[in-house]
């Protein structure tokens, strides 16, 4: 009996929490799996069942060409926001003795992200172009000649902007699992002889492993989803999957739109099962 | 008349929340003012007593949008406009699938080739406008001067009539039933930077010229970007086409292949698709030649930076748009909107968007409104005498200029093509997504 209305009122106490995934997550979904079936012309979205939408998405070299450029840019954004972040987190975690001057010093990280991240990514583009503060430096000091054209509007510049626009979420779960990291483990290593490295290695980072985990779903989902990045710092020249989805959204190609968004969404999924599969967050955290 | 009056008192009611007291003696006002005036001047005054209640909403691409038409509307004829700026997709979207939001759609001529035959809209009856026969021929034959060629693409005299006030089917020759009522218009082409480039441009197909390797820019918004690579293309003797504005998937293959080969040697500095972006590129230098739009040539050069929006020997890629009527519009809202498309081209308006460097349909009539110096230096090509100023105020060019590509005959007669919407606009879509992707 006792057990029933405990029952009862957990279920009661989870009722709102379903209800909003339903409404703004089951449903909407459900609309996006619905429509990629759908048929269209240039202006109306014709209900339908068709598969046309993604036998031409899977087919078409296109849609290859474009992941594997959306992968590149993952690829690349996870190893440097991988390297930086883990980097300041153990410098945070493990360097500054304090607690004050951790709680600071991870303050002074945030402050960037009190401003648009549109503004952080486009203030690059006056710094990084041709007559750009960068390349008139390196001029005048004589380092080169002609202007670096590779700054702007490439691969570089986009995978630049993506690594200082995510490397905090890299950082901030890297930090806090360093910070669970029993202190007495690090000593006991030090005692049994380990050398900084080898305590970095068996200890440190298999025990930051959630965070690390944590911090690659935010910076690869991100990057996977992106498209105004991708479309400001490679002046347009590059694709990537979002920015393919945002042009189908503005040519009202609404059905193409929601295919390329569930293949993208089961790749980015199948990405993240992976992951999981490496680290168990929940037995972990 | 008594149906005008409800509407009128409806309208009080709705729009001014007025109390049931003010309402009744608004009503008695307006029918004794109605009653009143009409026996005196004979005029059907009956109209501009009520119109003033009426408000009419018009939607439209943020280019015609502008407010100050829409407060010298009530200041000259009394009743309000309402504006609403989209994108063009968006416009195209509503005007078909939400007939009721609107009762004036701004739209351009190849929206118009789409959306009108969907019948959410109903044509114009010519012999109600005083001042059809101001309108430029343009718009009426396809034809500037007698002796002019047609463009190719969707040349607005080709959906500017319909065969009749209830048909969707467009006119071969000019009807009673026109579609929209032209209002903005201009001739696009390529801009450049004359101090950064030390030989003449004469020629779209300078855009792919190797010694602008990595200093290019073409527009990346597909259906008018894809005219101006076929302009390039057929400079450079590279193709030709049978009708630019509706290619066969055999063209856009071949357009798109020599745009993708460019593209892979490295002649593009970035793509471009809004307004700004085309600006800050031309600004910073990152582009010393790129397609461009007239008002971004000017936005330019207002930072000091030399700009010029050069002429070329294949002529122009044009674009234009008007206003046209919402199926659901009757009675009084519809004579409110005709004495407004009226009014349109009566002068005020022209003389504004001639300001702006862009044409107005009725030129004639715009004349009465500008002064001499504005309309030699805008219309025909001369040398300013004094500075000439946006209609803003804002100094836009200084004494002595001369516009680039001079006159309207000059301009507006060597259009090569008209944006237009293709028969194969998905295909064309998908291969301009492989060239970005490229």
């Amino acid at each position: 009996m006792a057990s029933d209305t405990s029952k009862r009122s957990s279920y009661f106490l989870i009722t709102p929490m379903a209800a909003i995934f339903a409404v703004f997550l089951v449903i909407p979904l459900l609309t996006i799996v619905v429509v990629s079936f759908w048929d269209y012309d240039e202006y109306r979205i014709l209900p339908d069942f068709i598969l046309e939408n993604y036998s031409y998405l899977l087919g078409s070299s296109v849609t290859w060409s474009i992941y594997l450029n959306t992968l590149k840019y993952a690829a690349l954004t996870w190893v440097f926001t991988l390297l930086i972040g883990f980097t300041v987190a153990y410098f945070l975690a493990f360097h500054v003795r304090s607690l004050t001057w951790q709680i600071v010093l991870f303050m002074l990280c945030t402050i960037p992200f009190w401003t648009s991240n549109i503004i952080r990514m486009i203030s690059w583009i006056p710094f990084l172009g041709r007559n750009g503060l960068l390349n008139s430096a390196l001029i005048n000091m004589g380092i080169v000649d002609q202007p670096l054209e590779f700054l702007l509007f490439s691969d570089f510049a986009v995978v630049l902007a993506d690594v200082h626009l995510y490397t905090l979420f890299m950082v901030v779960p890297i930090f806090n699992s360093m910070m669970r990291i029993d202190r007495s483990l690090i000593e006991a290593a030090r005692d049994a002889g380990a050398s900084g490295f080898e305590t970095l290695k068996s200890v440190i980072v298999p025990l930051s492993k959630p965070g690390i985990a944590i911090g690659s779903i935010f910076v690869i989902t991100v990057v996977m989803g992106d498209f105004i990045t991708v479309r400001l710092m490679s002046g347009g020249q590059s694709a990537s999957v979002g920015l393919q989805i945002s042009n189908e959204i503005g040519l009202l190609q609404y059905p193409a739109a929601a295919a390329s968004a569930v293949v993208l969404l089961i790749t980015v999924l199948l990405i993240v099962t992976g992951l999981l599969r490496l680290v168990d967050i929940r037995k972990e955290l | 008349m008594t149906i005008d009056i409800k509407k009128s008192a409806k309208n009080l009611l709705t729009d001014t929340g007025v109390s049931r007291r003010g309402f009744v003696k608004g009503a008695a006002v307006a029918t004794g003012a109605a009653i009143g005036s009409g026996a005196i001047t004979g005029f059907p005054t009956i109209w501009a007593q009520n119109i003033k209640n009426v408000t009419l909403r018009q939607f439209g691409t943020g280019v015609s949008n502008i407010n100050a038409v829409a407060d010298k509307v009530k200041e000259d004829l009394g009743f309000t406009l309402q504006m609403t700026a989209l994108d063009s997709d968006a416009v195209a979207q509503r005007a078909v699938t939400q007939p009721n939001s609107f009762d004036i759609a701004d739209i351009e001529y190849w929206i118009c080739k789409k959306v009108f035959p969907a019948g959410t809209m109903q044509p114009m009856d010519t012999t109600k406008l005083k001042n059809y026969d101001a309108i430029s021929k343009l718009f009426i034959t396809g034809k500037l001067t007698p002796d002019s060629e047609i463009a190719q693409g969707t040349a607005p005299h080709k959906v500017g009539f319909v065969e009749g006030p209830d048909s969707v089917d467009f006119a071969s020759a000019p009807t009673q039933w026109m579609t929209l009522i032209p209002t903005i218009y201009n001739a696009d082409t390529l801009g450049i930077r004359p101090d950064l480039i030390d030989r003449p441009i004469d020629s779209w197909a300078d855009l792919l010229d190797p010694a602008f390797k990595g200093k290019a820019s073409i527009l990346n918004i597909p259906s008018i970007g894809i005219m101006d690579a076929a302009m390039v293309c057929e400079a450079m003797g590279e193709m030709t086409y049978g009708d630019k504005g509706n290619m066969t998937q055999e063209e856009i293959d071949k357009t798109i292949a020599i745009m993708i080969e460019a593209k892979n040697a490295g002649q593009f500095r970035a793509f471009w698709k809004s307004f700004d972006e085309s600006v800050n590129l031309m600004a910073s230098g990152e582009v010393v030649i790129q397609s461009m739009w007239s008002p971004a040539v000017a936005a330019v050069r207002s930072k000091g930076i030399a700009c010029k929006y050069q002429p070329l020997k294949e002529g122009y890629r044009a674009w234009g748009g008007g206003i046209g009527l919402a199926k659901h519009l009757s009675g009084l809202e519809l004579e409110a909107a005709y004495e407004y498309i009226d009014w349109y081209l009566s002068g005020w308006v022209g003389a504004y968007l001639n300001r702006q460097g862009y044409y107005s349909a009725a030129p004639e009539t715009a004349k009465k409104f500008m002064s001499e110096d504005e309309w030699g230096f805008w219309m025909e090509g001369k040398a300013a005498e004094g500075d000439i100023l946006s209609p803003e105020g804002k100094v836009m060019e200084k004494a002595g200029a001369v516009r680039d590509g001079g006159s309207y005959e000059e301009r507006m007669g060597s259009v090569a093509c008209w944006n237009s919407v293709m028969d194969e606009n998905k295909h064309m879509i998908r291969k301009w997504n492989e060239f970005v992707a490229a």
